[in-house]
């Protein structure tokens, strides 16, 4: 009897472990993907490239001016699950992304999965780029190509048990990693879903100012509402149109004070938006105001524990 | 007897008073002040902001007196973090400022450099006031936590 329930039990824990092993399977792209992926422009992926932010973490800490051009990695991200160190995603061969081809490129961007096929932590806000357009990340990789190389060694992130098992994040993928839109927009209307595509996607606003749950996955239905920090320490602000977010705010307001980095009343961005705001200050005017008529348009959530 | 009462009634009125504003100064008053002192600078920030955007037109008294008003707040802002004050009024100060106090000091200074120059007329104001606020972010971004 005893030895039927050990078998049993042995049966069950290897069917667990398949199955385990089934569903965190890294899900990159496939080889006819891959070769119908776009020729990538360089000028065109300036854009893409402060759009994503990728200097405010992949630069060194406090790098300023023609520095934030070297992603040699270097800021550290302090988390509930640990301390996640952003990696060197300059072009040195070695250390950086040099000898990545664009597939293995987009496979990190939208699907999460490293050149060996491993899952990245969401740190990297890849949840997010996978809204982006095939075009806009191969734009991208062909900017980040010419930027100057770095040989820095990258650091290891400093996590703890269960969340040093890479292999786990398949199932937190199979929940939290859609590319389809958070929210519905009438597509015709070009500046409204111009806006979309770059708050979901690109410029990743929701990986700081909507609220993630024990997990780390993102609580859609307070999209955008802000929160307490999942990075660091105290609270991020609503950004939806309720009046503890900025229901004060016009479209106007959103859009200049992303370009000036000042709120209506003339205080200043601070923590980690400051240097969020010196990107997008190198958007354009109606990208700016596409951000803002978008944040307009959401539905306008009062954020938990708000003042 | 009742002079008496009334001696220890005034003594521990007094003794209470002072009690009351040390308590002040050393949990939130001064937390309280430098956000004042930010917000005017916020206000001398927002005028010299539409001049410089032509919105209003350049005056170099008024615009002097902006970067005057900055000036003054950022000669005042080495003194308005003393220690015992991290928190109280709702603070946004980050604890950067007294674990790094040579680096605030540092942020301080330049932001005073900064706004200490002369306006002659439209241009040089637009060159100083840039400058200037070119400060709030950068010393927000280490110095104020997440609000």
């Amino acid at each position: 009897m005893f030895r039927k329930l050990g078998i049993a039990a042995f049966v069950l824990a290897c069917v667990g472990f398949a199955g385990f092993w089934f569903f965190t399977l890294p899900n990159g792209l496939n080889p006819d993907q891959i070769a119908a992926l776009p020729k990538g422009d360089a000028a065109a992926g300036e854009t893409v490239f402060w759009a994503g932010g990728c200097a405010s973490c992949h630069a060194a800490k406090g790098a300023t001016g023609d520095a934030k051009l070297v992603l040699s990695g270097g800021v550290e991200l302090k988390t509930p699950f640990g301390t996640f160190h952003a990696p060197n995603i300059s072009p040195d061969a070695k250390h950086g992304i040099g000898g990545w081809s664009l597939g293995q490129f987009t496979n990190a961007m939208k699907r999460g999965v490293s050149p060996k096929g491993e899952h990245y932590y969401p740190a990297f806000p890849y949840t997010s780029y996978a809204r982006m357009t095939d075009k806009d990340v191969s734009d991208l990789f062909a900017y980040l190509k010419q930027l100057p190389a770095d040989s820095t060694v990258s650091k290891t992130h400093e996590l703890g048990f269960p969340f040093n098992v890479r292999r786990g994040l398949g199932l937190w993928k199979k929940l939290y990693l859609d590319p389809k839109p958070v929210i519905l927009v009438d597509v015709d209307n070009e500046q409204l879903e111009r806006g979309r595509y770059l708050v979901e996607g690109a410029t990743h606003c929701g990986a700081c100012h909507t609220p993630r749950n024990l997990i780390g996955g993102p609580d859609l239905t307070q999209w955008l509402a802000g929160g307490p920090a999942a990075e660091g320490t105290g609270s991020v602000p609503n950004i939806t149109s309720h009046a503890s977010g900025l229901g004060s705010w016009s479209a106007g307001d959103i859009a200049e004070s992303l370009k000036t980095g000042f709120t209506p009343e003339f205080d200043s961005f601070g923590s980690s938006m400051a240097d969020v705001q010196l990107n997008m200050a190198q958007l354009s005017d109606e990208d700016r105001a596409a951000i803002a008529a978008y944040l307009k348009f959401i539905p306008a959530v009062k954020s938990v524990g708000s003042k | 007897m009742a002079k008496k009462l009334n001696t220890v009634i005034v003594a521990s009125l007094a003794a209470g008073m002072t009690l009351i504003s040390a308590t002040a100064i050393a949990s939130g008053d001064v937390a309280q002040e430098r956000q004042t002192l930010m917000g005017n600078v916020g206000a001398a920030t927002g005028v010299g902001a539409k001049m410089v955007k032509g919105e209003v037109e350049f005056d170099a008294v008024a615009a002097q007196l902006v970067l005057r008003t900055m000036n003054t707040a950022g000669l005042a802002f080495g003194y308005m973090f003393p220690e015992g004050s991290e928190t109280g009024a709702k603070t946004e100060a980050a604890p950067a400022i007294w674990s790094d106090r040579a680096g605030f000091d540092a942020a301080v200074n330049k932001f005073t450099a900064d706004t200490s120059a002369k306006v002659t007329d439209l241009d040089s104001f637009k060159a100083a006031f840039g400058a200037a606020t070119a400060n709030c972010g950068a010393c927000h971004k280490a110095y104020r936590v997440k609000n």
